[in-house]
């Protein structure tokens, strides 16, 4: 202690100065801390409250209900099924693969499924719900929730899925639902935010499709607090979205039935429209497939089931598939030799049973020939020669305008997927399209509508009310959107002589109802329900000098593909129509024989609204009738009115 | 009559300490200490369990071992500062030996009943041991070269053991805790010129070694610096604790959200929100006011130090004093920088507030010093 009070004092003076300096420089920081921390909270407090709130908030879509497709009685078409499932919270659940053996005992899940659920749990946040099995009965679910205790983070939920009651009937037509996929996203410019809902799903075909935007809805939103990890914490508010518009078809659920039904076992295509709206009421294509399978998720096997089945199933023979239309295109024939004065309806043409022209011979279906045939004769008795020679006068430019007029080589304009437009074949295609000039043989084949000529049954349809009403009717799908319904305009009118009209429906009468007529046997026996058509056989192949000269024409001893396609069209009643229907038979042999006993039992069907009487068939035909109509495999339709279902 | 003498004379004895301690002081600890149990209570989602019980049970330990060490006469503590000193650098070394590893660093040693840091220890022994230095040697002498050395070697010793270790945060508070006691005992400013000229040289050599063989700093080390220096870099990633924080500290406002209502720390955004980060929690749920008010009794705290210490006629006491008051200072400006996004983040508590048991128990054992120094303070008959 060598040091002195005064060392002492100045020691103490150096030091309190120095701690002055110090508390100084630590109040000065304190306040540089005070400022930054007036700045942040103060001035910049709107900004950091709102990345907190954006922190917290998550906005969940709710997805919209879709909307419910009706028939034009109001059944329900495709309606919106309660779907039972299981989802399992992995946190919850003390052992993830005990406790998924015995969900699968208890809803007999097999092991592909099993294995599928364990992925998508371990992928998963383990507060996510994921879901186990899906589409359970009440009975499953009610195994589940009596065993709830022993099950811990197993719970039974309730979801709505796309649900067509009426199965295979209308699956060409209305399509179905299936999740969205990746190409779907891919093809979409700016994709709906509900899109990316999982399993959300959207039409895949059809009218399901085309009218997506109708039938979606708006995604409502609901705005959830969530912590860090992503952990919904509470519901904070909801805003509803819009659900989907309710759609109405033209289509009557009975008559597609009955039309499903009564093709079963054909490969074949139907159509029956109104011939004073052009309201489609029934559009059939058998064989059809339950579009249910897709909204599922198809297997394997039942999908190579219906692609490898020779009779298409898939194939929407009614709008899709197109056909020469043989000699139901002859109306188009007349109309155009008879708007072209080429020929009169009395004056006749002798038939020998072939044709000659350019060196070349065109044989008429009868090898006899017909002798003097006029246009009625010609319509009734399926005449080629007779067409062949007003073709040759009338020409094909003349041919393909009337066919136009009618409605043929149009793609009318349908929701529903792949309509075709079919080909109305004139000299300037040929040109564009194989770089040929236009031959009178091309007119010829032409005028028995084989060649280049192909249409759809859809078409043939809309030719055969146009006919039967002088009318320029459009086929109509929907009914009404939204309870809306839909305007159809002025129907214009077709814009041919009508005195031309009735000479070619009157052939079409002697068809159906002359003795000699080539679908006599498929006449209407009700004088209120007279029935009037034409028959038309289409080659898919040509045949050959060696096959003409052996004999083969028999349909019968050739492989199916091979055979003919059997058409019919028909209007009814004769004398105040209402309805026009298109049928086709694929390979089905003859017209006659083959589709205008269906085209019959068709039209019977839309003018009744029920059972065709049987009253309405020729006495000897009743029993036969009865019988094939008692093997129907009709649907009963009383518990089937249900109302719109809401989880 | 030497100045011992005069000293000892006026020492008060027995129960007469109770009425010198320096009561305002201990007023103020536990006020901010009750801002903590506040906080762990509200971070706990409204519970005493898991934090704020055990908190409250060490602030009491804490208060008992600050009443213990404020008892014991300032020279007693004066002539065991070498050993204080010799026993920290021990503790460091077992750390180093025994210590438990925890945030990528090797920080603990398990005592059995509590687990011990011991750089919080050594804060405070080099602190006493330069106290005791300068009180030791003579005023002309401590300006001098050799005189110099010697503290810096006892402040460097330590800081290299617990850069080691590595605690980047530990070691900061250490060099600068040691050179504000040089400071204040009067080393020439010179000195001091020249030690902010190397520390920017060392500034920039760590960040030219970067990416070389012999870089200074580990990896995560540089990133938080990356991080601190650009937040938005890393959103996710590294630089998600500065963000959140930011947004927590600037969501609260003037007046906060309210107790527990802070959504930051509710919903987990915020790390480590019941040490480390508490202040931001503070600062979301009371806003500017309730932040401010705790800056101001950490400044009040400060500043009744800093009096305490000018008015002390003891070397050592008043040495001691200034340099716990500005290890304290440290804490918690080196913590509010980190949360405000003004220094990187270096992993130091908000003292007594932060949960966390040897901090709390250092600290309130420091402050018991300065109570020491305060009660037996030379004073005039």
């Amino acid at each position: 202690m060598k040091q002195t009070p005064r060392d002492i004092e100045e020691s103490n003076r150096r030091i309190s100065r120095r701690a002055l300096f110090l508390g100084g420089a630590q109040v000065a920081l304190m306040s540089v801390l005070a400022l930054r921390m007036r700045y942040m909270q103060v001035e910049q407090a709107d900004q950091f409250r709102l990345l907190a709130e954006e922190n917290r908030i998550n906005m969940r879509l709710i997805p919209p209900t879709r909307g419910l497709i009706f028939d034009r009685n109001g059944r329900v078409i495709a309606g919106n099924e309660q779907n039972y499932r299981v989802v399992l919270v992995r946190e919850d659940v003390t052992d993830v693969d005990e406790t998924l053996a015995a969900i699968a005992r208890l809803v007999a899940l097999g092991p592909d499924e099993v294995a599928r659920a364990k992925t998508e749990i371990m992928r998963r946040s383990p507060f996510v719900p994921v879901t186990v099995a899906e589409r359970l009965t009440w009975q499953q679910v009610a195994e589940i929730a009596v065993n709830a205790p022993a099950l811990p983070g197993v719970t039974p939920e309730v979801g709505l899925s796309r649900h067509y009651p009426m199965e295979g009937d209308f699956a060409h037509v209305v399509g179905y639902v299936g999740p969205v996929s990746d190409y779907d996203l891919s093809k979409l410019e700016d994709p709906d935010p509900v899109l990316q809902i999982p399993r959300f799903q959207i039409g895949k075909n059809g009218v399901e499709t085309k009218l997506e935007h109708d039938l979606r809805g708006k995604a409502g939103t609901k705005r959830i607090e969530v912590n860090a990890v992503g952990r919904v914490i509470r519901e904070l508010d909801r805003i509803p979205g819009q659900e989907g518009t309710d759609i109405q078809l033209t289509v009557d659920a009975g008559l597609q039935n009955f039309m499903q039904a009564r093709m079963e076992g054909e490969s074949a295509g139907a159509v029956v429209v109104d011939v004073q709206n052009g309201d489609i009421l029934g559009i059939a294509s058998a064989p059809s497939f339950d579009p249910n399978k897709f909204v599922r998720g198809i297997s394997v096997s039942d999908y190579r089931e219906l692609t490898e089945n020779i009779y298409r199933p898939l194939a929407n023979k009614t709008v899709q598939g197109t056909y020469p239309p043989g000699s139901t295109f002859k109306m188009v024939t007349a109309l155009a030799a008879l708007e072209a004065g080429v020929i009169s309806p009395e004056e006749t043409v002798w038939c020998p049973g072939h044709f000659e022209t350019a060196g070349r011979r065109f044989h008429c279906w009868k090898r006899g020939g017909h002798g003097h045939v006029n246009l009625n004769y010609s319509l009734q008795q399926s005449c080629d020669v007779y067409y062949y020679e007003v073709a040759r006068r009338a020409g094909i430019e003349k041919m393909a305008e009337v066919a136009r007029r009618l409605g043929l080589g149009e793609r009318h304009d349908l929701p529903m997927s792949a309509v075709a437009g079919g080909l109305i074949p004139d000299k300037a295609w040929k040109r564009e399209n194989r770089g040929e000039e236009w031959l009178v043989g091309d007119t010829l084949n032409a005028a028995i509508g084989q060649g280049f000529v192909l249409t759809s049954p859809m078409q043939l349809a809309v030719m055969t009310a146009r006919l039967a009403s002088g009318k320029a009717v459009s086929p109509r799908l929907i009914k009404s959107i939204d309870g809306i319904e839909q305007d159809i305009g002025e129907i214009p009118d077709l814009d041919i002589n009508p005195t031309f009209l009735d000479y070619v429906r009157r052939g079409m009468f002697n068809v159906s109802n002359n003795k000699r007529g080539t679908a006599y046997s498929s006449r209407v026996d009700d004088d209120a329900l007279i029935l009037a058509g034409k028959t038309g056989t289409s080659q898919v192949r040509n045949i050959t000098a060696a096959e003409r000269a052996r004999g083969v024409f028999r349909n019968s001893d050739l492989p199916w593909e091979r055979r003919d396609h059997a058409l019919f069209v028909c209007f009814a009643p004769y004398d105040k129509p209402r309805v026009a229907v298109s049928v086709i038979v694929e390979h089905g042999g003859g017209g006659s024989t083959a589709a205008a006993p269906i085209a019959r039992d068709i039209t019977l069907r839309a003018l009744h609204d029920d059972l065709p009487p049987l009253t309405a068939y020729p006495a000897y035909q009743r029993n036969q009738i009865e019988e094939r109509f008692q093997d129907l495999d009709l649907r009963s339709f009383e518990e089937n009115v249900t109302g719109r279902s809401r989880a | 009559m030497s100045y011992l003498e005069h000293n000892l004379r006026t020492v008060p004895t027995g129960l007469r300490k109770v009425l010198y301690v320096n009561w305002a002081l201990v007023l103020l600890l536990t006020a901010v200490a009750s801002v903590g149990f506040m906080m762990l209570y509200s971070v706990a989602g409204g519970s005493f369990t898991p934090w704020a019980e055990p908190q409250m049970k060490r602030f009491v330990l804490g208060l008992v071992a600050m009443f213990i060490v404020a008892f014991v006469p300032i020279w007693f503590w004066r002539n065991v500062a070498a050993v204080a000193y010799l026993g920290s650098l021990l503790l460091l070394v077992a750390v180093e030996l025994f210590g438990t590893v925890g945030m990528g660093a090797q920080r603990w040693i398990d005592l059995g009943f509590m687990m011990l840091q011991p750089s919080e220890v050594t804060k405070i022994a080099v602190v006493m041991i330069l106290a005791a230095y300068y009180d030791w040697l003579d005023i002309e002498k401590v300006s001098k070269p050799l005189y110099v050395l010697i503290p810096l070697a006892l402040i460097l010793l330590p800081t290299a053991m617990v850069l080691k270790q590595p605690d980047l945060g530990t070691a900061l508070l250490l060099m600068i805790g040691g050179g504000a006691v040089m400071l204040a005992a009067g080393v020439h400013w010179l000195y001091f010129g020249g030690v902010v000229a190397i520390g920017a040289g060392l500034v920039t050599g760590v960040f030219a070694s970067r990416g070389t063989p012999w870089q200074f700093l580990k990896d995560y080390q540089y990133r938080r610096i990356d991080t601190f220096l650009d937040p938005a870099s890393d959103p996710l990633g590294a630089g998600y604790h500065i963000t959140q924080s930011k947004i927590a500290l600037g969501s609260g406002g003037w007046s906060g959200r309210g107790f527990m209502q802070g959504t930051q720390s509710r919903l987990n955004f915020l790390p480590e929100k019941h040490t480390d980060f508490i202040f931001t929690t503070l600062a979301e749920e009371f806003g500017f006011v309730g932040g401010f008010s705790l800056l101001v009794l950490y400044a009040l705290i400060i500043l009744f130090c800093i009096n305490s210490a000018m008015k002390n006629k003891d070397r050592f006491s008043s040495l001691l004093i200034l340099g716990i008051a500005t290890t304290f200072f440290l804490f918690f400006a080196l913590n509010m920088s980190m949360v405000m996004g003004l220094a990187p983040v270096v992993g130091v508590p908000l003292p007594l507030v932060s949960y966390g048991g040897s901090a709390m128990l250092v600290l309130m054992a420091a402050f018991g010093l300065v109570q020491s120094a305060h009660i037996h303070r030379p004073r005039r008959l």
